[in-house]
């Protein structure tokens, strides 16, 4: 049995202008120990997929349907006072920014002691001799002495090691990082992302990496699922999707990167365009989503919306024309 | 002929304040002797990670704020001390590009009127007819539709406003764009078609971009040459070819090896460096990146590293580079991933 089974998610905002899909019928699922990631760009649903694992989105305006099985328990079904002994327990989350996240007024050893305290019963004192453990676990010298700190006297690289000890202090079964090194800098992202690949070996946590960044992807992904316009276009082992990604949106995705070593190869001077933009979410959209932008698209992609196929062994494609897409790339 | 942009030994500090009626309790070495030309019609690119004042250039040289010594010399001219009167028609010779589309274009004015200020203010137009033709014209060459003049930036996506962002630094007819994290924030599909807009223009208006950027992998898509900075000083400066496939100075190396690659089991061996960027209010002493070189020995402790020509319009400032045999005595530092 899959840890995390998702199925038919659907995550709507009621606005002024009408109901925005944000998420619209995303099934997925992730195994024990696996990290899954979720790539797409920017309002795509891939953000708002990962707060309605957590149910943290605001209801009303929000709504989330389908179903989310977490160790074969429905979540969506849960009280909300189930639900809290479920977030920062055995789910927990890494967010993008760690300013904001991190709580100004109190020390980082508070902030990591308080999970383990609600969730697990320590102490004050115990709590805190934890958290200087956990501290010392994600890499950040002078543990003892840092645990009294502030978060503005942390660098932007310690505080998200500290998010990550927040994240992992109840060992988790399930770790939802949210674009965890989009706002660090590129040496600091190299540490981060060797720590994360060291702790979960280490806690054998599985983790759902939610990220536009497909360099990230190839580092540490296993499965990957990519997402458009508030549903799965693709999903595909992480190897397999890089040498065939077999949707034209991911193809697209693949060809506009600029990649290093360009100079080397003396490369083409341009970079493959993905023309247009992505459709408003306001409008139901009956066939395909990716049909506007798509160079292949037919009258059928206007009309059909593509169901997932399993094309080849655990590769899933949403296209009418995937065998076809995949030959013309 | 003498290239169209030099800065001789730039340095911008910045007070910071504090304590009874704010006084000046320390500086902010943000940018401390940086020296580099520009070519007509070249991409030089600045990169370096946050804070280590690669923005900061980018504004001395718009001169969004006066510098604390040194010259910025436009085309034989000094515009560092220039009054701000004299100033002005300079200004016309250098735009800028900014991150923010959603920031940096004034909500209440219709993309017309964004458009037509710098050709009014600069009397690029002698009648009103001629002034809406190269209105007209600019969306033409930033590929937008003429009916979107009416309207305002918030109607328009992240990529669209930063072609309007174009559109108005092309306005004032530049010699030199000054890009500043220009694609960072827009998304992969939209970041390849605004760089292929910005080689583009470059190619038919011989422009020439500084262009101010953390992405290393679209810096060396598009530049000629790169400076690499770090805590407000170059460290390395060379042309694209050198610096990605045989950089020199450890931080570089450290850098280019830290871009995580699109290419799923890539044999990578990254230089993981250890620890954070120091404070640029209390720089280290001698060679800035000693806190952090895996290559580190005593001479850089104590004696900061000149920029020294090493061939080929490459230019390293580092200590190891005038010892007969890197890598250096610490043996290899490198950490292994896996």
């Amino acid at each position: 049995m899959a840890l995390l089974d998702v199925q038919n998610l659907q995550t709507h905002f009621r606005t002024p202008e009408g109901v925005n899909r944000a998420v619209d019928g995303v099934s997925f699922h992730v195994d024990e120990g696996e990290t899954l990631a979720i790539v797409g760009e920017s309002g795509c649903g891939k953000s708002v997929t990962s707060m309605s694992l957590m149910r943290l989105i605001p209801e009303p305006p929000g709504k989330i349907a389908g179903s989310i099985r977490f160790q074969g328990k429905n979540l969506l079904q849960l009280s909300e006072h189930e639900m809290r002994a479920i977030r920062g327990n055995d789910i927990s989350m890494i967010f993008q920014e760690p300013m904001t996240s991190l709580n100004p007024v109190l020390t980082v050893g508070r902030q990591i002691g308080e999970t383990l305290r609600m969730h697990q019963g320590l102490d004050k004192q115990a709590a805190l001799a934890r958290a200087v453990e956990m501290l010392a676990l994600v890499g950040i010298p002078e543990p003892a002495r840092r645990v009294r700190e502030y978060p503005h006297q942390l660098s932007g690289g310690m505080r998200q090691r500290v998010m990550i000890a927040i994240a992992l202090a109840c060992n988790p079964k399930l770790l939802i990082a949210d674009e965890p090194t989009t706002a660090l800098d590129v040496t600091i992202q190299a540490q981060i992302l060797q720590l994360m690949l060291d702790l979960k070996r280490r806690v054998g946590a599985a983790i759902v990496l939610i990220t536009h960044d497909l360099g990230v992807v190839a580092e540490i992904a296993e499965r990957v699922m990519v997402m458009y316009a508030g549903r799965k276009v693709e999903e595909a082992p992480v190897a397999e999707l890089f040498r065939s990604p077999r949707h034209p949106y991911t193809q697209g995705l693949l060809g506009a990167l600029p990649r290093l070593g360009s100079s080397l190869t003396g490369a083409a001077r341009r970079l493959a365009e993905i023309p247009g933009q992505v459709p408003s979410l306001k409008q139901r959209i009956e066939g395909c989503v990716f049909v506007g932008r798509c160079p292949i698209a037919t009258d059928l992609c206007r009309e059909f919306a593509p169901g997932l196929e399993e094309k080849t062994p655990r590769h899933f494609t949403a296209c009418h024309y995937a065998s076809k897409g995949a030959a013309a790339a | 002929m003498s290239a169209l942009l030099q800065v001789n030994d730039l340095k911008k500090h910045f007070p910071v304040r504090g304590g009874l009626f704010s006084r000046t309790t320390n500086w902010v070495y943000a940018v401390d002797g940086v020296s580099f030309e520009v070519e007509r019609g070249e991409t030089l690119s600045l990169v370096g990670e946050s804070g280590c004042g690669k923005s900061t250039v980018g504004r001395a040289i718009l001169r969004l704020f006066d510098i604390t010594a040194g010259q910025v010399v436009l085309d034989g001219q000094r515009i560092d001390d220039l009054s701000p009167g004299a100033l002005r028609s300079m200004r016309r010779r250098v735009q800028v590009v900014f991150q923010d589309p959603f920031s940096s274009l004034n909500p209440r004015m219709r993309v017309r009127d964004i458009l037509a200020e710098p050709i009014r203010n600069f009397g690029l137009a002698k009648s009103s007819a001629e002034l809406e033709a190269r209105v007209a014209a600019l969306m033409d060459t930033v590929r937008l539709p003429h009916d979107a003049l009416n309207r305002r930036p918030h109607e328009f996506s992240g990529g669209q406003r930063q072609r309007i962002g174009i559109a108005r630094a092309l306005a004032a007819e530049p010699e030199l764009i000054v890009c500043d994290e220009a694609v960072s924030a827009l998304d992969v599909s939209v970041k390849a078609q605004i760089i292929n807009l910005l080689q583009d223009l470059q190619q038919e208006f011989g422009l020439a971009l500084l262009f101010i950027s953390h992405d290393l992998a679209i810096v060396e898509h598009m530049t000629r040459r790169v400076a690499v900075m770090y805590l407000g000083k170059i460290v390395e400066m060379a042309p694209r070819r050198q610096i990605f496939t045989a950089p020199k100075h450890p931080y570089t190396k450290a850098l280019l090896s830290a871009v995580p690659l699109p290419e799923p089991g890539a044999d990578r061996n990254p230089i993981i460096l250890k620890g954070d960027v120091p404070s640029p209010i209390n720089p280290p002493s001698g060679c800035r990146f000693h806190t952090r070189c895996p290559f580190v020995f005593a001479r850089c402790r104590t004696e900061e590293p000149m920029l020294r020509s090493a061939g080929d319009g490459e230019w390293v400032a580092c200590h190891l580079e005038s010892l007969p045999e890197v890598p250096g005595p610490l043996g290899d530092p490198r950490v292994r991933r896996n």
